[in-house]
């Protein structure tokens, strides 16, 4: 989803109503995230700071920060979760966009691959990792149609594709169920512009790729950039399918910061709590870093 | 020619872990190599329907109410936010904007770990209310969100029009504003329920393992390492949420969401 545009016709012409009812509009909206999720991450962060009454500790520190940060084993998460969700995000854009351009040109209009399309974003995260289990594990159906083809000579192993340290289940996941968000955020907009100046760009003797560089990617650039921050954010913080298709060691930082709440050991819970606070300023700080820097690069004039 | 290729492609890609979901779900026997199952059966939903019958029904009905009562708050905050946000422009809505932006950035673990000692304390900690309140604040800014597109594309005079009319301001929404939105709203309550429908970790940690709903119940099927079993409660899981997509797919077409995407 992207921010709408500001420039529509009707909130130029209108005043705010009375004050009193713009607040009451906004009013439920703003409990929500103001009192569950604001009063959800204060209240986490004082229990990372260690008071748990419940534990018999109610002096605040920054120890369990502290002990964390001081853990080898939290870095090797953070640098393989960086690593993992921007690999999968990269890939789920360049096919995102890849689509998008396909669909535009061969099936702009056909209802049945729409709505095929649309498909994965509905499966819950939880089936896609089941399934992906299933096709990729070495007893899965890929290691078996292979070795059905003769393509895989019996006494060579298949390949470690789920569990496995580069985290290729994972990002098969991710990216089957991504693509089709990536691919109709971008569609929305090619469909909505760009025909024309496409025609300019042809007279004009601009090669595919120019077209491509020139045209359809500054045109596609602001909701890719959204839609990339989005996928990024969520693919650095799910819990699921990284549970399900991850190797153990080093294990996702969602993972980590779950084992480590959920320990039997009531005094690792601040941990816990502490390294899910982690993963909400590091996804907190990608997306400013990113919007400062585009708008930073627009401003010099870069064509992005 | 190339577009046939190009929608054979799609519906493969789509398609194939669904493929894996049902051989699995409805396999007998299957040893590694064969690329089919030696003998089909329905083993796995007579246990899922039959033996595990009385969870995998109270899980069904929570996932279900829990999803729906999420979805209809998430709409019942989002009309009336997306409503200022879409059609005024006012101080702070940048502001408000990147408030209303962070539930969607942050991923939910993060607020469900703060929120359980809170609601623990309410006594809210493992019921259904407590975890609606923590679904509610993953999946309303996306209804929010989805409504400011919406009323970006909305024109009041329609609203004015019936009020010079001699409309009160309850018929004009009832009559003016929620037929022109409706779409946008089903797609709003669309997306609410689906993130509500496939939440697995905040669920557990406010339910605390004792809110039974579909996620939790595959996910301890899927521990005892039962394919054929975890097989069939996906195919479970995942056809109300494909329903709830057939049913507003002409909605999500429609011209009038054209500011939402």
């Amino acid at each position: 989803m992207t921010l709408p545009a500001n420039d529509n016709r009707a909130e130029r012409a209108r005043s705010l109503p009375r004050p009193a009812a713009t607040i009451g509009l906004l009013a439920p909206a703003l409990a929500v995230v103001g009192v569950l999720f604001g009063g959800g991450l204060a209240l986490g962060l004082v229990q990372s700071l260690g008071y748990l009454p419940a534990a018999g500790m109610s002096a605040l520190s920054a120890d369990h920060f502290a002990r964390v940060l001081a853990d080898p084993d939290f870095f090797k998460s953070l640098a393989f979760t960086f690593y993992l969700a921007l690999a999968s995000t990269l890939v789920a854009l360049a096919v995102g966009v890849a689509a998008a351009l396909a669909l535009n040109r061969l099936a702009g209009r056909s209802r049945a691959i729409q709505f095929i399309f649309q498909i994965p974003l509905t499966v819950p995260h939880l089936v896609i990792a089941i399934a992906v289990a299933f096709l990729l594990a070495p007893s899965g159906l890929l290691a078996r149609g292979l070795q059905g083809l003769g393509l895989l000579p019996s006494g060579v192993a298949f390949p470690l594709l789920v569990n496995d340290p580069w985290g290729v289940g994972i990002m098969a996941a991710y990216v089957w169920k991504e693509v089709p968000f990536i691919a109709l955020m971008v569609l929305a907009v090619l469909q909505s512009s760009g025909a024309e100046l496409l025609e300019v760009g042809r007279t004009l003797k601009a090669d595919r790729w120019q077209r491509f560089r020139y045209i359809t990617l500054p045109i596609i650039f602001p909701s890719l950039g959204a839609a990339g921050l989005i996928v990024f954010a969520y693919t650095f913080g799910a819990f699921e399918i990284p549970y399900l298709l991850g190797q153990t060691y080093p294990m996702m930082l969602p993972v980590w910061a779950y084992k480590a709440y959920s320990d039997v050991d009531l005094l690792a819970r601040p941990e816990g709590i502490a390294a899910g606070l982690v993963i909400a300023g590091v996804v907190t700080a990608a997306v400013a870093l990113a919007q400062g820097l585009t708008q930073a690069a627009r401003r010099r004039g870069a064509v992005l | 020619m190339k577009r046939l290729l190009f929608g054979g492609m799609v519906a493969g890609a789509v398609l194939l872990p669904f493929l894996a979901l049902v051989l699995w779900a409805f396999s007998q026997r299957w040893f590694y190599p064969r690329l089919l199952p030696e003998q089909w059966g329905l083993r796995a939903w007579q246990y899922v329907l039959g033996t595990a019958g009385t969870q995998m029904t109270e899980a069904f009905t929570h996932s279900v109410l829990v999803a729906t009562v999420t979805a209809v708050l998430s709409v019942a905050g989002g009309v009336p936010a997306g409503r200022v946000l879409g059609l005024y422009h006012f101080r702070g809505k940048d502001l408000l904007s990147i408030v209303l932006m962070l539930p969607i950035i942050v991923p939910p673990l993060c607020v469900a770990m703060g929120l359980h000692l809170w609601l623990l304390q309410l006594e809210l900690a493992a019921t259904l209310a407590g975890v609606v309140l923590v679904h509610l604040s993953a999946c309303l800014p996306y209804a929010v969100f989805v409504m400011w597109g919406v009323f970006s594309n909305y024109n009041l005079d329609f609203e004015d029009q019936a009020r010079s009319l001699g409309a009160s301001t309850l018929s004009v929404i009832w009559r003016v504003m929620l037929p022109l939105t409706f779409p946008g709203i089903v797609v709003a309550a669309l997306f609410s329920f689906l993130l509500s429908w496939s939440q697995y970790l905040s669920t557990l940690l406010i339910g605390g393992g004792k809110i039974l709903t579909l996620p939790i119940l595959l996910f301890a099927l899927m521990g005892s390492g039962d394919r054929p079993v975890a097989a069939a409660v996906s195919i479970v899981f995942v056809i109300p949420a494909l329903a709830a997509l057939a049913m507003s797919a002409r909605y999500l077409g429609s011209r009038r969401m054209l500011g939402v995407w």
